[in-house]
């Protein structure tokens, strides 16, 4: 891990970079980039404004939350994932406020991880990676619960999760700067479209 | 017993509604020089602070999903001005059995303009005349050439963009100039030119230049949030202020209105209504009344003022009241265009509403069905929002970095496409008094009964199959969950869906078959007009606010030449 002394402001820095010129923010040392992470985390950690407690799910299921949607929007070279978007945060509100979402999340949670121990003798956070690539293909897919109906319950779970990372991060900043929309602002007139490629 | 506060004031006019028509007869008749109080069921806005324009998603906790995610699948997210809704606590409405039907309603000044569409397209002439030209229906005691200078009129005062046609299906206005097309509308209307569908600017009630003091639209794509340069057209911004500058306009909010209480002399005198702050009942006087309180609850509020001279309710000895009840028919699809996964980054924002749309072109034609429709459509890259990826995760499902890219690749590919048509009139269609249910207010409430005859299936049907032609002429990939049998056939919208509910009191000559005569004014009690859809006699395939205003100003200008013929 990097030292202390490279300031947040410097690792900052290189990061917006990045963003500007995608070039740079590839070659970015991996462990510069994991150190920014933490540092943000941290803060936000320490931060009474920016820390986050659950308002429904308990510690560790609020932490499998988030690895599942980390897993579905993961980050990548262009941006965070769902985590750095606050989807789990997201999810976590609207879920303390809706009892469909409980049962089903909640539900969801506890039956992945006695469909873990089942299988892997174990919860889904401490299963290997392979282990948790393993059950989630299985789930992510509705087809898999036709030839194993014992799957549906986590498929169901899962299409549900999906669609609720999928809304978190892309109504965050950084995941409505990667699909590139623009717009949201003042025109003295419109231009309408540029010229359409051929179909 | 509750405590009934007579007011010893008698205005000149009472309206009950703030919305298209209320709005409209509040601006010609105060500023034609007649003192009027306005009854509004819901409260005051106030748009500094209940509009959301240019809000971001994360710049607010539940991202536009509302409380719950509750809002997730509804018309209006958590950015939407504040409009209406589909359910009201502590005011029910009910379905007989076996009818399906969904009433949105909006308590706020302004009503449903606050959010409504904004497409603003004039009747045909053949409109006002389908049973003379079909055989099917009825026709209006007015003709088109009647109601033009009123169309002209509302037009000028709240602007209206569009293009010079000459479609006799859809009658030219006074237009301002309109946007340039967006890219999804220039690949629409490129299939659109090879399959001789007309596709052509839309008519929309937004500014594209500087109106009656109102600053020109800045194209951010929000008028659904409220506008607060008030660019596009709402009752509560553009009506409802030249009728408070009068300085003859009072305006009462929270005002329930439960009944019109009429005199000895079979005139109205008074509208009974609660102030829901207090719970109690309050009256109103007034020399004349305008009922504009959206067709079916003008409706109820006729249908409640039963009297001894009234006893099946006010103006409504014909038994016309509450009958001949008409949604739009509507039906959806969507396609897939791939060639707009190349276009380069730009800002498709543009006015809140198409900028381009295909009116009735079939007009020439025997078709498998009378009548006709027009349709909507819209899609791109517009902000995102909760549910934009909804169809993609469920379509493709997976996860990881595969679905991330996939939702930026397929980022507005879709277009949406909606025909709007006809129904025609029919037995099985109305509503009335439930007669074990009051609201809150204790105020019977309505019960709805609903029927779609043949002749919207096929048009349904006829949607479907023009829609699937212009999205495959278009290179896309046809995408509908319509299917031709079950409880929506052809993906046909439940009655009332559509919000174009409308001819629950309609005008006609003979008061045997109609309520209100063609100046709006009830057959049977003369100081009554009813100003609002409530009055149309059918529902063509064009959305009704524009010509509810033109009614509303004519009715008004015809109660302002009463006035000073001293008969009011």
């Amino acid at each position: 891990m990097a030292t202390k002394s490279i300031s947040r402001r410097n690792i900052l820095k290189s990061l917006t970079m990045g963003a500007v010129a995608s070039s740079v923010l590839r070659v970015i040392p991996l462990e510069a980039a994991e150190y920014a992470h933490h540092m943000v985390a941290a803060e936000k950690a320490a931060s009474p404004a920016g820390s986050y407690t659950p308002k429904f799910f308990p510690a560790r299921q609020y932490k499998t939350l988030q690895t599942l949607c980390q897993t579905i929007i993961p980050a990548d070279a262009d941006a965070g994932g769902a985590m750095e978007a606050g989807a789990p945060e997201f999810i976590d509100l609207l879920t303390s406020e809706n009892p469909k979402y409980q049962l089903k999340l909640g539900g969801g949670l506890m039956w992945l991880d006695a469909e873990c121990i089942d299988r892997y003798g174990k919860t889904y956070l401490d299963c290997t990676p392979e282990q948790q690539k393993e059950i989630v293909d299985l789930i992510a897919y509705s087809k898999n619960a036709e030839k194993d109906p014992g799957l549906s319950p986590g498929v169901e779970f899962f299409a549900l999760l999906r669609e609720l990372t999928a809304d978190g991060f892309f109504t965050s900043q950084i995941g409505i700067k990667y699909l590139g929309y623009v717009g949201n602002t003042y025109l003295l007139s419109f231009n309408g479209c540029p010229p359409v490629p051929e179909a | 017993m509750p405590q009934v506060v007579r007011s010893p004031k008698v205005y000149d006019v009472c309206i009950v509604g703030s919305g298209a028509a209320g709005g409209t007869a509040a601006k010609v008749l105060a500023e034609g020089g007649l003192s009027v109080v306005m009854l509004e069921a819901g409260p005051a806005l106030n748009p500094e602070k209940d509009f959301k324009e240019h809000v971001w998603p994360y710049q607010v906790p539940h991202r536009g999903a509302g409380i719950g995610g509750k809002l997730k699948h509804e018309v209006g997210d958590e950015f939407m001005a504040p409009n209406g809704a589909w359910e009201i606590d502590g005011e029910p409405y009910t379905s007989a059995p076996g009818s399906r039907f969904r009433w949105f309603r909006s308590r706020i000044v302004g009503g449903r303009t606050n959010h409504w569409g904004r497409i603003a397209l004039r009747f045909a002439p053949v409109d006002f005349r389908s049973r003379s030209t079909d055989g099917m229906g009825d026709d209006w005691p007015i003709t088109y050439e009647e109601i033009a200078p009123y169309y002209d009129k509302v037009e000028s005062y709240i602007g209206v963009f569009g293009t010079k046609e000459n479609i006799s299906s859809a009658p030219d206005g006074v237009f301002l100039p309109p946007p340039a097309p967006r890219c999804t509308e220039t690949i629409v209307k490129k299939a659109c030119d090879k399959l001789n569908i007309v596709c052509i600017p839309s008519r929309m009630a937004m500014l594209t230049k500087p109106l009656n003091g109102r600053a020109a639209c800045h194209y951010c794509g929000q008028c659904g949030r409220g506008c607060l340069t008030a660019s596009n057209f709402s009752s509560s911004q553009v009506m409802i202020p030249p009728a408070q500058a009068t300085g003859r306009f009072t305006l009462i909010t929270g005002a329930m209105a439960r009944e019109i209480v009429v005199g000895k002399d079979g005139k109205a005198e008074a509208v009974a209504y609660i102030d829901k702050a207090t719970r109690s009942e309050q009256r109103v006087h007034a020399r004349a009344f305008m009922v504009a309180a959206s067709a079916c609850e003008s409706a109820r509020l006729l249908l409640n003022s039963r009297s001894t001279l009234f006893p099946d309710g006010l103006a409504n000895s014909s038994g016309v009241v509450g009958r001949y009840l008409t949604d739009s028919v509507g039906s959806d699809a969507s396609g897939y265009f791939p060639q707009l996964e190349k276009m380069p980054p730009h800002n498709h924002d543009g006015t809140g509403g198409m900028h381009l749309y295909m009116p009735w072109w079939k007009f020439d034609r025997k078709n498998d069905f009378l009548r006709g429709y027009h349709i909507e459509f819209g899609g791109g890259r517009s902000m995102p929002g909760v549910g934009e990826f909804d169809g993609i995760c469920e379509r493709y499902e997976g996860y990881g970095a595969s679905l991330k890219q996939r939702c930026r690749t397929m980022y507005g590919t879709h277009i949406g496409f909606a025909g709007r048509g006809e129904m025609i009139p029919n037995e099985k269609s109305y509503c009335d008094l439930d007669p074990d249910t009051v609201d809150q207010w204790g105020i019977p409430v309505l019960r709805f009964h609903w029927h779609w005859s043949d002749n919207e299936i096929k048009m349904a049907k006829d949607m479907q199959e023009t829609f699937r032609s212009i999205v495959e002429t278009a290179g896309g990939t046809f995408l509908s969950k319509a299917k031709p049998d079950g409880s929506r056939p052809y993906g046909i919208a439940d009655g009332g869906v559509i919000i174009h509910e409308l001819g629950t009191a309609r005008m006609g000559s003979n008061p045997k078959t109609s309520v209100l005569n063609k100046y709006c004014q009830a057959h049977d009690v003369k100081n009554v007009f009813v100003t609002d859809a409530a009055a149309f006699v059918t529902n063509p395939d064009k959305n009704p606010t524009l010509t509810i205003m033109a009614l509303s100003w004519r009715a008004s200008e015809y109660l302002l030449d009463q006035a000073k013929q001293g008969s009011l």
